[in-house]
């Protein structure tokens, strides 16, 4: 299968590889995907509790070349995002972004739920809930 | 190096060897005749090469020419051989005996033979992928007609006991059919001493042209006849009809002329380059498995797993390197080999196998490159990977609950 540039870009050049301290509070990480399916990602953000800014992002991904690039872009666009702006982000503009082929779409699915896990799980640490909308936390 | 993308998928395909080509060539210009012509120095001519092809492939197997039945490949000698034994045998019983990694040609061939009211047994194989002699026994009843099981497998490069299997076979009394394909000029084989009644071959797999392949087809001792599953001018005993594509068969020829006068030295050789690629991997990475038999395997063949890696995104990695992978992400299906599956190997380091095939034209300089590359990426990728963190701190991957997608 043909990969587009910019797959190979992110996956020869994957953007803040890398781990935070998933105990601190100021983290929240995003585990989903399963070692059996073949790909699980790993998304992690550092949230500044005063702004609601995504100051930092990192991620570690077991998959294909299309998984780790969905995700290296993911953490590409997070940094400097607020909370809310993030939830917006959806998989169809990192199919588009990164011209993933239909059979991996999926791949930018599980990023996309990478995102809201990694949300989900620093509210939760922090008891937030006001404004976001955790209904759509909810994964496909 | 001297070209790149380095080929390391030789169970896939081969490349055609270069004096198949020149021996080829003629027939498609010169001597064009129809093998069927009995008319004129045309036919006479295509005739006596197909004559000729035969009997080298023949020697390949310990056949004689007369018992080669030439077909489109191995896809369709082995439809031949179940279908055409099925509709055949119909009489004397219903039940086929095969196993479970068998080439998708003949599990579909079998499925299909169940729906038109056979029974197929599939016997499970063991972690290295090999069946028993016993199992065979005991799965044949007095309904059973055939037995198929594969020389070597494609995907894993396990070898099977068949000659055992073929002895077991005969003292009850049914055929005994083989996938040779990956096993051709790899492996000795000898029809008679094997206990093969039928035996499915494929030239691309042995540095010949694509689209010809044939079945070999026991006359005596039994004589085993088999319903035709393409009817027209009665070529080929009657077996398979069609014009004979000579220019083919002429390759084919040639090409077991080659596997069979080469076979000792490219054995050693392969095999050397194989061990030097499979230790020079495993040795510098922790945590690769050898999927398949650990001696009993084609000397050419490593199909290894490297956990916390993805199969298809080490491929990405490895571009330079021709390869295949059990990871479901090279297929449509998102399922990981069904012959992994059947070896008991987990889906996760199915989904990070990749098969190695060494082969004729493969160089001592590509297996260092290649070894050298694949260590590297394994690294890389390990290092990106958060399930090879998880494992490096101690965390039992088992003991997550994972959401299957």
């Amino acid at each position: 299968m043909p990969y587009s540039e910019q797959i190979l870009e992110h996956y020869n050049n994957p953007r803040n590889v890398g781990s935070f301290d998933a105990k601190d509070p100021t983290i929240g990480t995003g585990l989903v995907g399963a070692p059996e399916c073949g790909d699980v990602m790993r998304l992690q953000i550092r949230v500044n509790a005063e702004t609601g800014i995504i100051e930092d992002a990192k991620f570690k991904t077991f998959g294909c070349g299309s998984a780790i690039a969905s995700s290296s872009l993911a953490t590409e666009w997070l940094k400097g995002k607020t909370l809310e702006d993030a939830m917006e982000i959806k998989n169809t503009e990192i199919v588009e972004e990164l011209a993933l082929p239909p059979v991996k779409v999926h791949c930018s699915v599980l990023a996309e739920d990478a995102i809201r896990a990694a949300i989900k799980n620093y509210q939760d640490k922090n008891e937030l809930t006001a404004d976001i909308r955790t209904e759509s936390l909810v994964t496909a | 190096m001297s070209k790149l993308p380095v080929y390391l998928d030789n169970n896939s395909t081969t490349r055609t060897d270069p004096r198949v080509v020149e021996a080829m060539l003629p027939f498609f210009t010169e001597h064009y005749g129809n093998a069927s012509s009995r008319n004129h120095p045309f036919g006479w001519e295509a005739e006596a090469a197909v004559d000729e092809a035969r009997d080298q492939i023949a020697k390949l197997i310990g056949a004689t020419a007369k018992e080669i039945i030439f077909t489109s490949g191995a896809t369709e000698s082995n439809n031949l051989a179940l279908k055409g034994v099925a509709a055949m045998y119909r009489k004397k019983g219903n039940h086929i005996v095969t196993t479970a990694t068998e080439h998708k040609c003949v599990l579909d061939t079998s499925k299909r033979l169940e729906r038109d009211g056979y029974t197929v047994t599939y016997l499970p194989v063991d972690t290295d992928g090999r069946v028993t002699p016993e199992q065979v026994r005991a799965a044949i009843t007095d309904k059973t007609i055939l037995v198929s099981v594969m020389m070597a497998n494609n995907e894993i490069g396990t070898v099977q006991p068949i000659a055992a299997i073929g002895k077991v076979c005969k003292e009850k009394g049914v055929l005994f059919h083989t996938d040779a394909v990956q096993a051709a000029g790899k492996l000795k084989i000898d029809v008679i001493a094997m206990g093969i009644d039928l035996l499915s071959l494929s030239a691309h797999k042995m540095y010949g042209p694509k689209g010809i392949g044939c079945l070999y087809v026991r006359k005596k001792d039994p004589r085993v006849r088999l319903e035709p599953i393409i009817d027209g001018g009665g070529h080929e005993r009657g077996m398979r009809s069609g014009t004979l594509p000579v220019p083919l068969i002429v390759g084919f020829g040639k090409a077991a002329e080659l596997s069979r006068l080469e076979f000792d030295t490219e054995v050693e050789r392969t095999f050397r380059l194989r061990e030097k690629l499979r230790k020079g991997i495993m040795d510098a990475l922790p945590e690769t498995y050898l999927n398949g038999h650990p001696t009993e395997r084609l000397p050419g063949s490593a199909n290894i797993s490297f956990a916390y890696v993805e199969g298809e995104g080490l491929m990405m990695g490895i571009k330079d390197v021709a390869v295949s992978s059990g990871s479901a992400c090279t297929s449509a299906s998102l399922e990981p080999s069904y012959v992994l599956r059947a070896l008991g190997v987990g889906d996760e380091l199915a989904h990070s196998s990749i098969r190695f095939g060494i082969g004729r034209f493969n160089t001592e300089e590509e297996i260092d490159f290649v070894t050298k590359l694949v260590v590297k990426e394994v690294s890389r990728l390990r290092e990106m990977s958060p399930l090879y963190e998880m494992a490096q701190a101690g965390i039992d991957l088992k003991s997550i609950a994972w959401a299957a997608h």
